[in-house]
C-alpha cells in the first residue's frame, strides 16, 4: 500500500465512523427521555453526519473517480465500511448510548487533536472543525455518564452493565494496522499508543468519578477496521441504502 | 407545525363568576387597542384557559409531529436530505420547548401538560395521525402541512398574548424554511424518473384533504371562533385561511406538474378563488376521536419514550440531590 492509498483509506474510514455513529443516533429521534435531550441528540447526530460528508467528499476527490459523498454512503457494501465495531452496536437503553459515546468520543477527541497537526492540510482542517464539536459532545455526555453512575441504584447497575458490555470494543480503537502506520509515518498522523495511554487516564478518571468499576483487561473484539463487522451493521446499511439501491441512478 | 382548529366546547370555571365586569371591560379595551397582554397582567380565566389549551396543543403537535418525519430519517436518500430532515425535526423539538415555556407563563407546568398529553386528555394536531409511506411524504409534509401551518401561524405573531406572539415570530421563520425544503424535495422528484413522479403524486393524493382539514371545521360549526377573534387570539376564520391556502397551493401543484385530488378544484374567474369539493368531516371527526391510521402508534411511542426515560430522570434527580446535600 502506498501513501496515497493509505490516505484515501484513512479518510474514508474516518467518514465511516462518523456516518455509522450518526445513523445510530438518528434511530433514537423521538425516543429520548427529555425534550432537551432530543435536541442534544439531534444536534450531535447532525455534527457526525456533517463530518461524514466532509470526509467522504475529500475521499472522493483523492480517489479521482468521480465518486461523491453519497456514493460512499449509499453504494458500498457492508464489508467496504471500515468503521470500528463499537459504534455499530445497537442503541440499547439510554445508558448504553451514553456509555458508547463517552468511550468513543474520549478517543475521537484525542484523535482529532492529533489530526489537527497532521501533514495533510484538508484532514487537518476538517479535524479542527470536528474537534470543537466533539469537545462539546463529550462534555455533555460525560455529565450524563456521571449522573447515571452516581444516580440511583438502578441507574448505577444499568450503566455498569453498559460499561462491562461495551468495554470489549474499545481495544480496536488503538490497534494500529498498516493504514494507521503509513498515515502516522507519511503524514505525521496520530500515535495510537500515546492516544491509548491518555485515553485510559481520562476514561479511568470519569469512571471513578461516576462511582463505577472499571472493567479489567480482557479479550478485545476487532475486525471493523478491516471490514469484518458484527451482524448488526448489515441491517443498518440495508435500511439506510434502500432508496438509492431501489431507484438506481435517480437523483433526490 | 401547529394546533388545528380544535374549537372544543368551553369549560366554565367557578372563578369566571368572580371576575368583575369592569376588569373584563378594561381587559378588552387593552386588547382592542392592540396592546400585548403579558404574563403578570390581569386576564379573564377563560382567556387563560383558552391560551393554555391552544399553546399546549401546539407544543404537543410539534412533539408528536417529530414521529412521522422521523420515520424517514434512517432511510433518507442522500446525506444532504438526511441532514436537512434531521435539522427540521430538531427545530420541531425546539418549537415544542419554546411553546411549553410560553404556556408555563400562564401558570401551568410542563409536567402537567406532558401528563395531559400522555393520558390522552390533551389533543395534538390530527394530521400527525396519518402515516408517512414514501419519501415523497416528507416533501408533502413540508409543502402542505407546514404550508397550512404557516397560514395559521402568521396571524398568531400578532396574537394578543405577548409570550405566544413572540414565540410565533421565530417559529414562523423556521416553518417557512421547512416549507421551502419540502417543496424542494418534490421539485426534485417531479423532474426525476416516472417512479419518482408517481411517488410525488401519490403523496399529494393522500395529504391534500387532511391538510385542508387542518384549518378546522367550517366557521358555521366552529363554536369558539367568535370569542377567540374578540380576544385577538385568532385573526381570521377557519374558512378564510383554508381558502387562502388553496389559492396559494394549487398553482404550486401545477408548477410541479401534479394534480390536486379534487375534480371540483377549478379557478372561479369571478371571485378569483379556487373552488373546492366537499371535505369529509366525518373522517376528521373519526381521526380526532382516535380512529386515525396512526393515533395508537403515535401515543404508544410517546408513552414508551416517557416510561423508558423514567429511570434516567430519577438518576438525574438523585444525582442533583446528592450534590446539594454535599454542598450543604
Amino acid at each position: 500500500m502506498n501513501r496515497e492509498q493509505a490516505l484515501l483509506a484513512y479518510v474514508s474510514r474516518l467518514g465511516d465512523n462518523a456516518l455509522i455513529l450518526g445513523q445510530r443516533m438518528v434511530e433514537l429521534v423521538a425516543a429520548y427521555p427529555e425534550l432537551e435531550e432530543e435536541l442534544a441528540n439531534a444536534n450531535f447526530a447532525l455534527d457526525f453526519i456533517g463530518q461524514a460528508r466532509m470526509f467522504y467528499t475529500y475521499a472522493g476527490e483523492l480517489e479521482g473517480k468521480g465518486r461523491g459523498e453519497d456514493d460512499f454512503a449509499f453504494l458500498r457494501d457492508e464489508n467496504e465500511f471500515r468503521n470500528i465495531l463499537l459504534i455499530e452496536q445497537p442503541n440499547g437503553h439510554f445508558g448504553d448510548s451514553i456509555t458508547k459515546l463517552v468511550l468513543f468520543e474520549s478517543f475521537y477527541l484525542l484523535l482529532l487533536e492529533a489530526l489537527k497537526r497532521c501533514a495533510d492540510q484538508r484532514v487537518a482542517e476538517i479535524a479542527a472543525r470536528a474537534e470543537k464539536e466533539i469537545r462539546y459532545h463529550l462534555r455533555h455526555n460525560t455529565q450524563w455518564f456521571l449522573r447515571l453512575g452516581d444516580g440511583t441504584d438502578e441507574s448505577h447497575e444499568r450503566v455498569q452493565g453498559s460499561l462491562d458490555n461495551l468495554w470489549q470494543y474499545t481495544g480496536e480503537m488503538f490497534a494500529a494496522d498498516e493504514i494507521d502506520q503509513i498515515f502516522a509515518a507519511s503524514f505525521n498522523g496520530p500515535d495510537l499508543d500515546a492516544i491509548h495511554d491518555q485515553w485510559m487516564m481520562n476514561v479511568t478518571a470519569i469512571i471513578c468519578e461516576a462511582t463505577l468499576a472499571q472493567p479489567g483487561d480482557g479479550w478485545m473484539a476487532s475486525g471493523g477496521k478491516q471490514g469484518h463487522h458484527s451482524e448488526h451493521l448489515g441491517y443498518m446499511i440495508a435500511e439506510m441504502q434502500y432508496l438509492q439501491r431501489t431507484h438506481a441512478g435517480a437523483t433526490w | 407545525m401547529y394546533t388545528q382548529g380544535l374549537d372544543q366546547k368551553g369549560q366554565s370555571d367557578k372563578r369566571d363568576g368572580l371576575e368583575s365586569a369592569a376588569d373584563r371591560k378594561a381587559f378588552q379595551k387593552r386588547v382592542d387597542a392592540e396592546e400585548k397582554i403579558e404574563a403578570k397582567d390581569w386576564m379573564p380565566e377563560a382567556y387563560r384557559r383558552t391560551l393554555i389549551r391552544q399553546i399546549s396543543q401546539h407544543a404537543h403537535s410539534e412533539i408528536i409531529g417529530m414521529q412521522p418525519e422521523g420515520n424517514w430519517l434512517t432511510r433518507a436518500p442522500s446525506l444532504k436530505r438526511k441532514a436537512i430532515l434531521l435539522a427540521k425535526i430538531q427545530d420541531e423539538a425546539g418549537h415544542g420547548l419554546y411553546l411549553y415555556s410560553a404556556a408555563e407563563t400562564l401558570g401551568v407546568s410542563r409536567d402537567q401538560m406532558v401528563g395531559d398529553l400522555l393520558s390522552g386528555k390533551a389533543k395534538y394536531s390530527s394530521i400527525f395521525n396519518y402515516p408517512t409511506l414514501t419519501w415523497a411524504d416528507i416533501g408533502a409534509i413540508g409543502w402542505l402541512v407546514d404550508g397550512a401551518a404557516i397560514m395559521n401561524q402568521i396571524p398568531l405573531c400578532r396574537c394578543s398574548y405577548g409570550p405566544y406572539a413572540r414565540a410565533m415570530v421565530r417559529i414562523c421563520k423556521e416553518e417557512s424554511f421547512h416549507q421551502r425544503q419540502g417543496f424542494d424535495i418534490l421539485v426534485e422528484l417531479c423532474k426525476g424518473t416516472p417512479e419518482q413522479k408517481a411517488m410525488a403524486q401519490d403523496a399529494l393524493n393522500r395529504w391534500w384533504w387532511p391538510s385542508l382539514m387542518m384549518f378546522g371545521p367550517s366557521d358555521a360549526e366552529s363554536k369558539h371562533s367568535a370569542q377567540s377573534m374578540a380576544w385577538k387570539i385568532k385573526r381570521f376564520s377557519n374558512d378564510e385561511l383554508r381558502q387562502k391556502f388553496i389559492d396559494v397551493t394549487v398553482p404550486q401543484a401545477e408548477f410541479l406538474g401534479l394534480k390536486v385530488p379534487d375534480d371540483e378544484c377549478i379557478l372561479d374567474k369571478q371571485t378569483g378563488h379556487y373552488r373546492h369539493g366537499e371535505i369529509d368531516w366525518q373522517e376528521f371527526i373519526e381521526v380526532l376521536k382516535g380512529n386515525g391510521p396512526c393515533n395508537k402508534q403515535r401515543m404508544e411511542k410517546r408513552r414508551n419514550a416517557h416510561e423508558d426515560g423514567r429511570w434516567v430522570r430519577e438518576a438525574a434527580r438523585a444525582y442533583a440531590e446528592k450534590r446539594a446535600a454535599k454542598a450543604a
